[in-house]
């Protein structure tokens, strides 16, 4: 059993009025990469900076090792972070910024030049030490920003949108290097990322926030699998979110059809959402099909292709090898296990319908994802 | 180029008030003030002047140390402001710019002199007048007071730039405030420390006015002493020759604070 290494309790932040986090409870373990995602304003950056003692909750209180940490200024904390946009220092070479918190703690010459050494290697940077770091690339000043926090063996490392101005491809090995450094020296990490595929790929537990509330904790497979609500749903991964009712224990009527599906304990006739992921629709020939509908868009996506497809009204998104043609009537198959029943909550209705697809595309593709425009609430900790 | 165009006015100004006044001031400083033939006799009575000389950078420095020190925490508390507050004492700041130098400077007369407003108060008490004007002290409060806005707005500039995450990262490695400030803050505002000596020391070392005013015959600077070579003495080549030197001196002492500055870019010059 893991060991319990920072707790929230009862959380909440109030800017100007404003909710930013509403009584956050959560519990961090040792050696644990922790994510936290959401979309812009939802809290995460918010709650990571109470952690690393930036901002001070409105009331609930922060435990560390046991103890109440509210009042410890960021400078007496183990924790050390990994900033959004890096903030290097800029009137120092990489060496210096990297060696900068063992300065502070006064550490003989030799062991501070043998630990910035070591992690230089880590980061693989090694014959950059007398670079400025205005000079580095994005990814090579990310990489002196981990290595100037980690230089430090602290117990938490906080990570906020690390990888976020990276382009595509640094930012996949990036996520590697920054999982095995995780493994490697047995830190506990915090991160906070908007991008759902990063926090699948990375993390032992998965924290889903909107709106200043936890949506869902749990790790990767049970947030996919197991959505809690239709919001967790629809922002991990792609869903066809349909209204349903529970007609008994395994049985499931939507589209005026009953399914057979693995979800139980659910009242009699109580009304449902039922999430379907685009992957696990088969098209099959109409004679065959649970449901047939007509394909109104098809977009080869390199792997698969996306058909957005008509269910009187209702579109649907299916990604299959196969390729239908536009206006083609088809059938659908969907296996018991290709069902996951939620219950009714505030974001049912909000998401899973594709009838407005490419924009609902473009948005979650996050492509041109630029740091500065994230996150208002980065802006509202200086009070 | 456009710009260029653009510039062209303000270059060709220059060229004729900049230029030629400085090659005019060379023509007189090697000229004979009666014969008009090539000397350097005018050179070689600089350095009799040269106390006063020294007297004038003395004070000059004084006054900008303490322009800093008193300017460095001014400027840090407006940075720090909502940008509500910060544009409100930003005008405060510089609304006594907006009135006269030389009305500034007589008020403080009016207010220092052995008759002056603090003096009569002080004697209605019946205590005896303290000697407040016509002394060094006098000088560098004048100096201080007309030329501390100048101090203060490179830093705000610099300070209020200041990323404020920078900060933030040195606490989160473990810098106490006070360790922040000497690692991160003044390191990184050493571009506007060295923009607002210079924007003090420069008119500080050549001022006359302040001098004669609140100074005495024992605080006679470089400045007074080129004012009257001009008006009383009437010897403009003594006086060009005087220029030239204090013009040399300020660009060495210029060059080097800005070798403090390690070649980062000065904010204002």
């Amino acid at each position: 059993m893991a060991k319990e290494l920072i707790r929230l309790v009862g959380c909440t932040m109030e800017f100007d009025g404003e909710t930013i986090l509403n009584s956050i409870d959560l519990s961090i373990n040792d050696k644990e990469f922790l994510t936290l995602l959401g979309p812009s304003g939802c809290g995460k950056t918010t709650t990571l900076r109470i952690i690393g003692g930036f901002l001070k909750p409105t009331s609930g209180d922060v435990f560390f090792d046991g103890k109440r940490i509210n009042d410890i200024p960021p400078y007496e904390r183990q924790v050390n972070t990994v900033f959004q946009r890096y903030a290097l220092f800029p009137h120092l070479d990489v060496y210096e910024n990297i060696a900068f918190g063992l300065r502070t703690q006064k550490l003989p010459e030799r062991e501070i030049d043998e630990r910035v050494t070591e992690m230089l290697e880590v980061v693989s940077l090694k014959g950059f030490e007398d670079r400025k770091v205005t000079a580095l690339s994005g990814g090579q000043q990310q990489r002196v920003a981990i290595a100037r926090a980690l230089v430090n063996r602290p117990k938490v490392l906080l990570l906020d949108e690390p990888l976020g101005a990276l382009d595509m491809r640094l930012r996949k090995d990036m996520q590697q290097e920054l999982k095995r450094i995780q493994q490697q020296m047995e830190i506990t990490f915090i991160y906070v990322t908007h991008d759902q595929e990063e926090a699948l790929a990375m993390s032992d537990t998965v924290v889903v926030m909107n709106e200043g509330i936890i949506q869902q904790i749990g790790t990767p497979e049970d947030i996919y699998n197991e959505p809690r609500n239709a919001f967790v749903a629809d922002f991990i991964g792609e869903s066809n979110i349909l209204d349903g009712i529970m007609r008994e224990d395994y049985v499931v009527e939507t589209f005026g059809r009953r399914f057979t599906c693995l979800d139980k304990g659910f009242g009699k006739d109580e009304a449902v959402d039922v999430v379907v992921r685009p992957e696990d629709i088969d098209i099959v020939p109409v004679s065959e099909g649970m449901l047939t509908g007509t394909v109104t868009s098809i977009t080869f996506k390199g792997m698969q292709y996306d058909v957005i497809v008509d269910f009187k009204g209702f579109k649907w998104l299916i990604q299959t090898t196969d390729s239908p043609s536009v206006g083609e009537r088809i059938g659908i198959k969907i296996d018991p296990d290709g069902f996951h029943i939620m219950p009714k909550s505030k974001y049912s209705g909000l998401y899973g319908d594709y009838s407005s697809f490419s924009e609902e595309y473009e948005e979650l593709s996050d492509a041109d994802f630029v740091p500065g425009e994230e996150d208002g609430e980065e802006e509202w900790h200086e009070d | 180029m456009k710009t260029k165009g653009l510039a062209a006015p303000y270059l060709v100004w220059m060229a004729i008030f900049t230029l030629v006044p400085l090659g005019i001031v060379l023509f007189y400083a090697l000229t004979d003030s009666v014969s008009g033939s090539f000397t350097l006799a005018n050179l070689a009575r600089i350095g009799s002047y040269m106390p006063i000389f020294l007297k004038s950078v003395w004070l000059a420095i004084l006054s900008s140390a303490i322009c800093l020190v008193i300017g460095y925490p001014v400027a840090y508390y407006i940075a720090s402001c909502s940008p509500m507050k910060q544009r409100f004492l930003y005008m405060l700041l510089m609304l006594p710019m907006c009135m006269s130098f030389l009305l500034r400077t007589l008020a403080w007369v009016a207010l220092l002199e052995d008759t002056g407003i603090i003096n009569s108060v002080i004697t209605s008490m019946g205590l005896r007048p303290l000697p407040l004007i016509r002394n060094g002290g006098a000088v560098v409060l004048g100096m201080v007071y007309n030329y501390l806005p100048y101090m203060i707005m490179p830093l705000y500039t610099v300070l209020m730039k200041l990323d404020n995450r920078l900060v933030e990262a040195a606490e989160d490695l473990g810098c106490t405030p006070g360790q922040t400030f000497l690692r991160v803050t003044l390191p990184l505002s050493t571009p506007g420390i060295i923009s607002g000596i210079t924007m003090v020391f420069v008119p500080a070392v050549s001022t006359f006015y302040i001098s004669q005013k609140m100074g005495s015959s024992g605080t006679t600077l470089i400045g007074d002493v080129i004012e009257s070579q001009f008006k009383a003495a009437y010897n403009p080549n003594l006086g060009a020759a005087l220029s030239l030197a204090l013009m040399v001196l300020v660009f060495a002492c210029t060059a080097v604070m800005n070798r403090f500055g390690d070649g980062e870019e000065v904010v204002v010059l």
